[in-house]
């Protein structure tokens, strides 16, 4: 059983030499391996005893075993990676289809009215090559350079 | 039958947001700054503003006018300029495909940054801790923890440009990523790149804005602003401050790849693009200034940072040599005591000597990092890493540095793509989804080179050589084949026809006169550069020393740049000749007719 703690060579640095005694073997000192294993196995409680950490006590010659890093089992970075991933290829994937669908609405479209034209049963309005439903030749176009000029007529 | 009409932008705003977001880029956020801080801080804004209004503006409402005229892509539009031309059209878009192979994979970077800041503490916080444990990896500890996470953990990056290694398994899911994300965007045209430059134009304003309150309260950022921002006059009269202001300027709004010819392809033919013109060049530049400001006060608190670290090491140093009570050594007194134990214990002291190192702030602000494509990256991280909720911004930062990357990649993609849909040959038979993901597809397998454990290198050679001496080229004949063959009277007329009203003297003069001699200076100053240089040289990472060392590129890498650097410029002489050629068996076969 260790009861002496033997201090020397205290500096305004706060450090100082220390040797251990052990007062069941006639007050020899422990050797220096020893005393090293024993500081290494029981850092953590010398730290907390004194309100330190292995950053802001250091003893001399002991080098202290860094902790690892904690590492999931799966880097965080695949996790994010596979979510991004999985919202991107459903994007592309929605867009094409969606672009995929519409031209066959389109084709199915165009084939109809072709169909009808050979039928020669609905003649399609056609207007400088382009089929009046597209231009939505519904109500008509108000030409605004003539309908602004209200004063111009002579009003009845 | 019916006529496809050609897709136009929603409003003209869609049009403004994404010339804006093509030409702001990391070039605004990174290289501006750099080059503000070798060439005389404050001062260098004078050269800067010259060569803007030089040649900036007066080059970039040309190739707009050009493509909103022409509404066609790079190879129509000049095409129909002149028919000899069409190899100038074709140079754009080997230039633009060559550029979207390797400006993606800084996109892929920043995607593998953006992952890794969902961890405490950050990656490049700590350095990782060798086989037995009981220390930092050496190659760590000799160099800093950022710098290692770059290149070692990023690019896994090899001693030289010969050792080739293997091709980085996360690097390539991260460009492939990348490229499914600029697909994503590009698949439906302008429909689907009109909302998507919302978004990437504003996006990286705000992430601006929070960074410049963030940075002006960081401590020491004021030694970065006032060190940057004072003006070092004397450097005006280095030949070398008004190259690279001009340069900037050049490259920084992305003239000669044929974008923004393609932008302005799809807008309404009465759109007013003198106006749209000068908006976005005074806009990219003043980006360039504002996010200078951001970067210096980050600069400055890194170089704080760094140097009371220092500082605080030399304390803890010579307080275990000397015994000295705790607190007697502090930062403002560490010179006298200095002097005070050299005095009084010389022969220790000069023991200690070679390990004490002169801390110095200006030394610290010097290093930035350099002005390569990794700085960006370095430099941020390492200041990141020690703000509060580091996780935060740095989040926020390589969000920003996507947004501005993915913008610059839809310019480039529609450079390319414009020209291929406009051909009827191709866009006939394939749909343009089908084609943009071919595109898309080339070069994210091509880019693979670039994950390589040398890809890094070759990064740098095409970063460096793949645009410079052949945007040049293209933009002086673009210049002068509007001006003198397409005549500028008629060219004046169709802007008037287009937006109303006849250029003025200012525009006549630059297009006509300023902005080709300058164009021709620039290509002369390169151009004997190169040859005086004699051989070209690269920075190769020495992981046994920590540091960049220059080495000579092999033959067969020189070979490579010459290859990238013709096969651009001589599509313009070769167009010329092969419808010259064209031309003359016409004329043959109908005069024997």
């Amino acid at each position: 059983r260790i009861s002496d703690v033997l201090l020397c060579n205290a500096t305004d640095r706060v450090s100082f030499w220390f040797v251990v005694t052990d007062s069941s073997k006639n007050m020899t000192t422990v050797p220096g391996s020893e005393v090293e294993a024993a500081i290494r196995m029981n850092r953590n409680r010398i730290n907390s005893a004194f309100l330190l950490n292995d950053k802001t006590l250091q003893f001399l010659k002991i080098t202290s075993t860094l902790s690892p890093p904690v590492e999931p089992s799966t880097p965080v970075w695949l996790i994010v990676f596979g979510v991004v991933l999985c919202l991107i290829v459903a994007g592309i994937v929605f867009l094409v289809v969606a672009g995929i669908q519409q031209r066959k609405k389109k084709n199915k479209e165009s084939t109809e009215r072709e169909n009808l034209e050979e039928k020669g049963e609905v003649t399609v309005a056609v207007e400088n090559g382009i089929p009046c439903e597209t231009l939505d030749l519904k109500a008509g176009h108000i030409n605004g350079v003539f309908a602004a000029d209200d004063e111009r007529f002579t009003s009845l | 039958a019916m006529e496809k009409s050609r897709p136009l932008w929603d409003n003209p705003l869609q049009f403004v947001f994404a010339c804006i977001s093509y030409a702001v880029g990391l070039g605004n956020v990174w290289r501006f700054p750099y080059l503000c801080q070798m060439y005389g801080g404050g001062g260098f804004l004078i050269p800067y503003f010259i060569m803007l209004i030089a040649e900036g503006m007066p080059l970039l409402y040309l190739e707009l006018a050009v493509g909103q005229r022409m509404r066609q892509g790079s190879i129509g539009a000049w095409k129909i300029i002149s028919p000899y031309l069409c190899g100038v059209g074709v140079a754009s878009v080997v230039v633009s495909f060559f550029l979207s192979m390797y400006y993606n994979v800084i996109n892929a970077w920043a995607f593998w940054y953006l992952f890794h800041s969902f961890q405490d503490p950050l990656p490049w916080a700590t350095c990782p801790l060798n086989s037995n444990r009981t220390g930092y990896e050496e190659e760590c500890e000799k160099t800093s923890s950022t710098q290692y996470f770059w290149y070692r953990q990023t690019l896994n990056i090899s001693p030289s440009l010969d050792a080739s290694g293997r091709v980085q398994w996360e690097q390539a899911l991260c460009l492939t990523l990348a490229w499914l994300v600029v697909y994503l965007c590009i698949l439906r045209g302008t429909e689907s790149t009109g909302k998507v430059v919302y978004v990437t134009a504003s996006l990286p304003y705000c992430v601006l804005i929070i960074y410049l309150i963030r940075g002006l309260t960081l401590h020491g950022a004021v030694n970065g602003l006032i060190y940057m921002f004072t003006p070092k006059l004397e450097q005006l009269s280095n030949p070398k401050t008004w190259i690279s202001a001009a340069t900037q300027i050049f490259f920084s709004l992305g003239l000669g790849f044929g974008s923004l010819i393609a932008f302005a392809s799809y807008n309404e033919p009465n759109n007013n693009c003198e106006r749209h013109a000068i908006i976005v060049s005074l806009i990219n530049s003043a980006t360039s200034i504002f996010a200078s400001i951001v970067t210096f006060s980050i600069y400055g608190f890194k170089a704080t940072f760094n140097y009371e670290s220092c500082i605080n090491k030399v304390i803890l140093l010579l307080m275990n040599t000397f015994d000295l009570e705790e607190g007697s050594l502090t930062a403002d007194n560490l010179n006298e005591m200095k002097d005070y134990l050299m005095a009084t214990h010389p022969q220790e002291y000069a023991q200690l000597a070679p390990q004490l190192k002169n801390c110095s702030l200006e030394a610290e602000l010097d290093t930035g990092g350099g002005g390569g494509g990794g700085g960006a990256f370095i430099v941020y991280s390492e200041a990141i890493k020690n703000m509060e909720v580091p996780q935060l911004y740095s989040v926020l930062y390589f969000v920003m540095l996507l947004m501005l990357g993915i913008g610059s990649m839809l310019g480039n993609t529609a450079a390319i793509l414009t020209p291929l849909t406009d051909s009827r040959v191709i866009a006939a038979r394939f749909p343009k989804e089908v084609i943009s993901g071919a595109v898309c597809f080339i070069n994210c397998v091509i880019g693979l080179i670039f994950t390589m454990e040398a890809g890094n290198y070759w990064f740098d050679i095409f970063n460096d050589y793949a645009a410079t001496l052949s945007l040049l080229l293209i933009v002086l004949v673009e210049t002068i084949a509007v001006c003198y063959i397409y005549g500028i009277r008629r060219f004046e007329k169709e802007l008037h026809t287009m937006v109303g009203r006849k250029p003025n003297w200012y525009w006549k003069i630059m297009w006509a006169f300023a902005s080709p001699l300058l164009i021709i200076s620039l290509f002369i100053f390169y151009l004997t550069d190169y040859i005086l240089t004699g051989t070209l040289q690269y920075q190769a990472w020495d992981a046994t020393q920590g540091q960049l060392v220059t080495k000579d590129y092999p033959g067969y890498a020189l070979a490579v740049i010459g290859l990238l650097v013709a096969s651009s410029t001589m599509c313009i002489p070769l167009g010329a000749l092969g419808t010259f050629i064209r031309k003359r068996l016409k004329s043959e076969r109908v005069s024997t007719i």
